[in-house]
Order: C-alpha cells, then structure tokens, then sequence
C-alpha cells in the first residue's frame, strides 16, 4: 500500500488500526474514513462497475457515490462514515458495487 | 410513529436558522440531518473545527457556531445521522440511522438540502485525484485535511476562498486555472450597483485575491480546453490560456464552476421546478416565505436558489414564521412583525448576486463537453452518447435513461442531470423547461431490505 500522501493532516490525533483489502492503516479514531484514507495514500476506492474504472472520493457529501467501500457487511458511503477501531474496509466487488444503486 | 408540528430536513444555515425560529414560536420542531454533526457543508463541523483551526476558516465560517448553539432548545429534536430516502405527504418522512430506518410525521416541512457542486465534466474529471472544491473545503473543515499539490480550476469565489484557505494552511496550491474572461468582468459591470449594496462581498472577495497574489499563486483566466492527464489518478492539468496552451503536473485537481440548488428531495415530492436563465440551473418555483407549489412544503436556503449561507439563514427563519403562523402559533401581525427586518436583510445579501452570476458564468466547454467527455459519472455515459440518444429521437432526461442508462447509477443524477438537460436541450432546439429534469422518485438514497428489517416504525407497519 502507497503511504506517500498527496495530502497534508494538520493536526496529529489518536491513532487506530484498520485494514483495508487486508493492509494494515493506522487511522484517526472517529475521522471521516474516506477523509483518512486518502490522508493515508489511499489513490483507488473502488472500480466501476462498467468499465472497471479507478475511482476516489469526488464530493465528499454524500452525493457522488464514488467513495464506495464495503465495510461491515454492506456497500456504503466512506465519506459517510467515520473511522472506528478495528473497521476491516475492502474496495467492493464489482457485483456488489451494482448492488448498492439506489 | 413520532409525530411534530414542523420537520426540517438539512442542517445548514438554512435549516438551524428555520429550526430555531419555529422553537423559538412553539413548534415542535424535528430538525433531520444526515451529518454527524450540525453546520451543513459551509459550516461542517464548525463546533469541532472552530477551535482547532478557526485562523485558517475565517470569520465568516466561525459565524455557524452562533447557528448550531441555538440547537440547543427544548423544542428542537436535531437527528444527526440520519439520511432521508423518502417523504410522503401529509407528511410523513422516512430516514435510516445507524443502520435502521425510522419515520417520523409533521404537518410543514421545510427542504433546507442546500446545494451541490454545479457538474464540471472535463475530460479526466473521474480520475482518482479530481474533486470539487467543496469537498477540499470540507476535508479542511471536517478533518484538518489539505491536497499538498493541487490545481484549483474553474470559476467563482469559493475558488479563491479555498485557495486563500490553502495559503493560510502553509500549502498554497500550484495553481489558479480561472475559465472566466474580462468580457465577463465587463458584462457584469452593469449589475454594479447590487454589486455596490454588497460591498462586503466584494471587499472581501478582493481580500482573498490579495493573499492569494501575497503567496505567488499563479493565476491563469480566460482558460479554455481544460483536461486532466493521467493513467489511473491525476498527474496534470492541460489547459490554454492567454493564447498558448499549458500543462501543470499536479497531484490533485480541484473543480468548481459554482453550485446549484440539491434538488432530489423537492423532486421526489414533485415540486414545480423552473430553469433560471441567471443561475443558469433549476431551481424550485417558490414565494417570498418560500412556500412552493405543494401545500405545507417551503424551501428555504441554497436549495431553492442560490444566495449563500447569510441569505440562506434568513430565508430559514422566513419560512420558519410561515409554518408557525400557518399552524397557528404566531398571528398574521406577529408574522410581519418579525419577517420584516429579514426580508429586509435577506434582500441585502442577495443584492450581489447577479454581479457575481455574470462576472463568474459556468465554463461553457462544461457546459457542452466534447463528444468523447464522460457526464454521468455512474454509468460512464460520454456527452456524445447523449447527442446521439438525441438524434434517434430522444426528447428529455427521463428517456436518456432508457436510451443509455444516463442518470441510472447510485448518484441519481446529482452529477449528470444539469449536463443533460443542456446537451438533449440545444440538440434538439428546446428551452430546458420544456426538456425537463429526471423524475425522481423515493427512495432518494440507498435503502437496504436490512435497514428496513430492523426498523423501529417501518412504512409497512401501518
Ligand atoms: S465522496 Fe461523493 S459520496 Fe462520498
């Protein structure tokens, strides 16, 4: 996994472990998820289902659908979603990804 | 099932604003928002944030924690968390929280959702490292969270608050890629005198541009054919500007050409909507107290026309008094009373916006993307997808889905909407009234069989 952020984190918080696609990250306890993982040199959240298309974070409220990440069972939102001790994230698959249209 | 007098649904400026007016009147007062905490997107996490990073903000964002501390009255139940998928009337609205949904009931409801980002469909747009400036603001506001090597493009004052933001922040962006021209500057000229009674704006906006200029942050105008390079994530930006062509390697490309009002909600409950030749977007049909074509639905804030957050709180409280007088809590004279210096205020902080309309238009080329640019984000459908669904007869936006799935995908259209009411709208010679927008239907957000499952008042129970 890519640490070399492309973003600046002004402030130093508590720090948490999660795993995405089975990575180790140590995170912001309780920061918005997809806020941290792109601090965290996060580039790729998810590919599209149509053409398998790289997509990160566009709007980061909850409009846009391109922070999709599968977490806790389900499909959802991670600029929606705020980072918790433990929390294993994976990019969604792609039958998934379809699945969570509304 | 919960039952109030008034449920506002967004709490931004608008919706604290409307709530706190409506308590202040006696309404019982449910105040729904899908954010964890209070402050919509110009003031997310103003509580929070104030007091970590107030210096880089600014004054005028710090001015929402006198909003989110008058949350605090016995007749506001504020509902953090809580996304609304479907309103009913009569009126009953459904929202899922913390993974079950729930409903609750009122007699008025006031749509306070704001605005979204006006769609800037550039080639490269979807790549991962392209936002929009609003979410940079946001990943400041809420998360003290900066791009370090970023590209601003497009047009508008929100650029260059971000910009100055960035500067304060110790990381200046790369660049200003600005699509507007002294043609515009120069056309705007006449609505000066609004311009003049918002001074402030102005004084402000100048401000901006100073530290901006202070930091050496290059300024390009007048940009045109605006790309973003890259394999699978932002690497560039290519542009022309002053009558050669640049390219700027960047890492992260911020887009903004303006915002429109959020119209998913208005829409699900089929509020008349009309094109606004100005603000160059739809925006709900509505009076002075912002009550539309549906009995007991108001509109209030950036979500029924754009006029920013001062506009949109007193628009909240304008609406507000409506709703209370309507059910009886003020008299028609209390009602006057008490709207008349907000009219007044409102109407002074709107005075500046067909200045800056015309001074800052949306980027043409975004406006009528090249064949090949992707609109719809979802489901990957080009602006000449589009063109094509045109000539073999397709008239308005409900049928491009059938024609190509445009507007099909999770967003909902949010991001493609406005492009292709435009596009199907000059290829085939019609007004955009008569092309129309989707129909949008409940639910406006995802719901799961296992939200509904799990809910404490579920739609079927009753
Ligand atoms: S970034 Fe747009 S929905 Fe999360």
């Amino acid at each position: 996994m890519k640490t070399d952020s492309p973003f600046l984190e002004l402030e130093a918080a508590p720090r948490v472990r999660v795993w995405f696609d089975g990575q180790p990250l140590e995170l912001p306890d309780g920061a918005n998820l997809a806020a941290a993982l792109l601090a965290a040199g996060v580039r790729t959240f998810r590919h599209t289902p149509v053409s398998g298309a790289p997509r990160a974070p566009f709007c980061m409220m909850g409009a846009c659908y391109d922070c999709l990440v599968e977490t806790g069972g389900r499909v959802q939102q991670a600029c929606m979603l705020e980072v918790k001790d433990g929390m294993r994230i994976a990019r969604p698959h792609e039958a998934e990804a379809a699945h969570a249209e509304g | 099932m919960q039952k109030a007098d008034l449920i506002v649904i967004g709490a931004g400026p608008a919706g604290m604003a409307a709530a706190s007016e409506a308590a202040g009147a006696g309404l019982r007062t449910v105040l729904l928002d899908e954010q964890p905490r209070p402050g919509g997107q110009i003031y997310r996490d103003v509580d929070r944030a104030a007091g970590l990073r107030g210096s880089i903000l600014g004054a005028d964002y710090l001015h929402g924690a006198a909003l989110t501390a008058r949350l605090r009255s016995p007749g506001i139940e504020h509902v953090p968390g809580a996304v609304v998928w479907m309103i009913e009337q009569g009126f009953q609205v459904s929202y899922t929280r913390e993974g079950r949904a729930a409903r609750v009931a009122a007699d008025r409801v006031i749509l306070a959702t704001g605005a979204l980002e006006r769609p800037m469909p550039v080639p490269g747009w979807t790549l991962p490292g392209v936002m929009t400036a609003g979410a940079a603001q946001i990943l400041l506001k809420q998360s003290g969270v900066l791009p370090r090597q970023a590209v601003l493009a497009g047009s508008g004052p929100l650029l260059y608050l971000i910009a100055a933001q960035m500067v304060r922040a110790g990381t200046p962006p790369l660049a200003l890629v600005e699509t507007q021209t002294r043609a515009d500057m120069i056309r705007a000229g006449r609505h000066l005198g609004g311009a003049l009674r918002g001074w402030r704006y102005l004084a402000k906006g100048l401000k901006l541009m100073a530290e901006i200029r202070r930091a050496g942050v290059p300024r390009y105008t007048g940009a045109t054919a605006i790309a973003v390079e890259g394999e699978d994530r932002a690497e560039a930006v290519a542009f022309e500007s002053g009558g050669r062509g640049h390219r700027i390697a960047c890492g992260t490309v911020l887009l903004h050409h303006g915002v429109v009002p959020n119209q998913q909600a208005a829409r699900s409950m089929q509020v008349p909507h009309l094109w606004s030749q100005a603000q160059q977007c739809f925006a709900p049909v509505a009076d002075a107290w912002g009550r539309t074509g549906r009995e007991g639905v108001f509109t209030a804030g950036d979500g029924a026309g754009i006029g920013g957050a001062r506009a949109a709180e007193y628009s909240g409280r304008i609406a507000a008094l409506k709703a209370a007088e309507e059910l009886g809590r003020l008299t028609v004279q209390e009602r006057d009373r008490l709207a008349a210096p907000l009219l007044r205020q409102k109407a002074r902080e709107t005075a500046v916006r067909p200045f800056l309309d015309a001074a800052y238009p949306p980027y043409a080329e975004a406006l009528a993307p090249d064949d090949a640019t992707i609109i719809c984000r979802c489901e990957e459908v080009t602006a000449g997808d589009i063109r094509s669904f045109a000539r073999l007869g397709c008239q308005g936006p409900n049928q491009a889905k059938a024609f190509g799935r445009a507007g099909m995908g999770p967003c909902q259209g949010r991001y493609c909407g406005l492009t292709v009411t435009g596009l199907l709208a000059s290829a085939n010679g019609r007004s955009k009234d008569e092309t129309g927008y989707y129909r949008i239907r409940p639910p406006i957000k995802p719901v799961t069989l296992g939200e509904l499952a799990g809910a404490q008042d579920t739609p079927a129970e009753d």
